[in-house]
């Protein structure tokens, strides 16, 4: 299984290879960032791979490094019980990346998250919002320059209309959700 | 139990005692569970240390019918505006216990999302340390807080009675806890 999986990346994306290696088991390609969709999709797609599991979306912050983030995809195979590491590289500056919303459900809302917890956006995403943290966090405190211990108490944070009729009005009984009762 | 015949026919008490009494023994909890000393607060309402000997065995899932908020666990930023939410439904008397370190002073969490410690949000009535406390702790802290309930002063929380006593005597009131905080959340 060694190193297989490297190739067939190789193989088909040559141009866009970095680096790769192999250790334990795991086997990791470091890619570039513009077509990591493309090499996604031929990954889950391809009868020899069949990657039909994205496991995580994370994403590493090296600060002082050049460039500065790697987004990281973990792809496992059910069929053929294979795993390969895909990282991406990210420069500070233009934080962005090509999202694989569209080829499994699952990567939307790790989307979400890695953009909430560092910052980096995915280009193409439907509903890119903070998932964990509250709408008046400001910065992303996953990032290595985030003091460690600045917190950002959402009691202060929230506005005074926040409770208001006018407010439930607004966002609850002129729009119910779907599948909440109508009154 | 078989004791009441020992009892005398009359027994004399304050009106004030009496009522401490009462309230020390009919706690309605209602038990804010949000992490792993979850499973301790288990442990003390089950049948081996059974919580219920001590007056305190009704868990209520509505704040409006507690008297006693058990916080039991780590409270983070996004939370805290939903405990103090639950913390102004419940009805007066209410009093509020802080169970283990996470609760109390935020614990080892010191980073941006945890509360370091409810106080910030909410008044406690009595803090009960440990990671998670055991069982026993739990029920001494219990007790230390019958002891509080039973020693103050039985209109502590009337607040309406309280307030027009002391317009009556020409005394600039203090703010109550809305007033002081606001309805922000």
């Amino acid at each position: 299984m060694a190193k297989k999986l490297i190739d067939f990346v190789k193989k088909h994306f040559g141009d866009e290879v970095l680096d790769a290696h192999s250790r334990l088991g795991n086997d990791t390609v470091v890619v570039e960032r513009g077509r990591v969709a493309d090499i996604i999709a031929r990954l889950r797609d391809d009868d020899a791979t069949q990657m039909n599991m994205l496991r995580a979306i994370t994403c590493v912050d090296y600060l002082h490094r050049e460039p500065r983030f790697e987004v990281v995809y973990i792809l496992y195979s059910i069929a053929k019980k294979h795993m390969l590491t895909v990282r991406v590289v990210v420069p500070e500056d233009d934080c962005n990346v090509p999202t694989i919303e569209h080829l499994y459900g699952c990567a939307a809302w790790m989307e979400r998250e890695v953009w909430d917890m560092y910052g980096v956006t995915f280009e193409g995403h439907s509903d890119l919002r903070r998932v964990l943290l509250y709408e008046e966090f400001e910065g992303h405190p996953l990032r290595k320059d985030y003091a460690k211990q600045a917190s950002q108490p959402r009691l202060e944070l929230l506005g005074k209309e926040r409770d208001s009729v006018e407010e439930f009005n607004r966002y609850v009984k002129d729009k119910p959700s779907e599948g909440s009762r109508q009154a | 139990m078989g004791l009441e015949h020992q009892l005398p026919e009359v027994i004399t008490t304050r009106l004030e005692s009496a009522v401490g009494w009462a309230r020390k023994h009919s706690l309605f909890q209602y038990p804010f569970v949000t992490a792993c000393c979850g499973m301790e607060y288990m442990a003390t309402a089950a049948a081996r240390y059974d919580i219920s000997r001590f007056g305190a065995e009704i868990p209520r899932f509505s704040p409006r019918q507690a008297d006693l908020l058990w916080v039991v666990g780590t409270v983070n930023h996004k939370l805290a505006p939903f405990l103090r939410r639950i913390y102004e439904q419940m009805a007066e008397p209410k009093w509020v216990i802080s169970f283990g370190v996470c609760a109390s002073t935020g614990g080892f969490y010191d980073n941006y999302a945890t509360v370091q410690g409810i106080d910030k949000i909410i008044p406690v009535d009595m803090y009960i340390p440990g990671c998670p406390p055991r069982p026993e702790q739990v029920l001494d802290g219990l007790l230390k807080l019958q002891e509080k309930i039973q020693n103050e002063p039985w209109d502590k929380y009337a607040y309406e009675e309280k307030r027009r006593r002391r317009l009556a005597e020409g005394i600039e009131e203090e703010p109550t806890f809305l007033e002081r905080f606001g309805t922000k959340v």
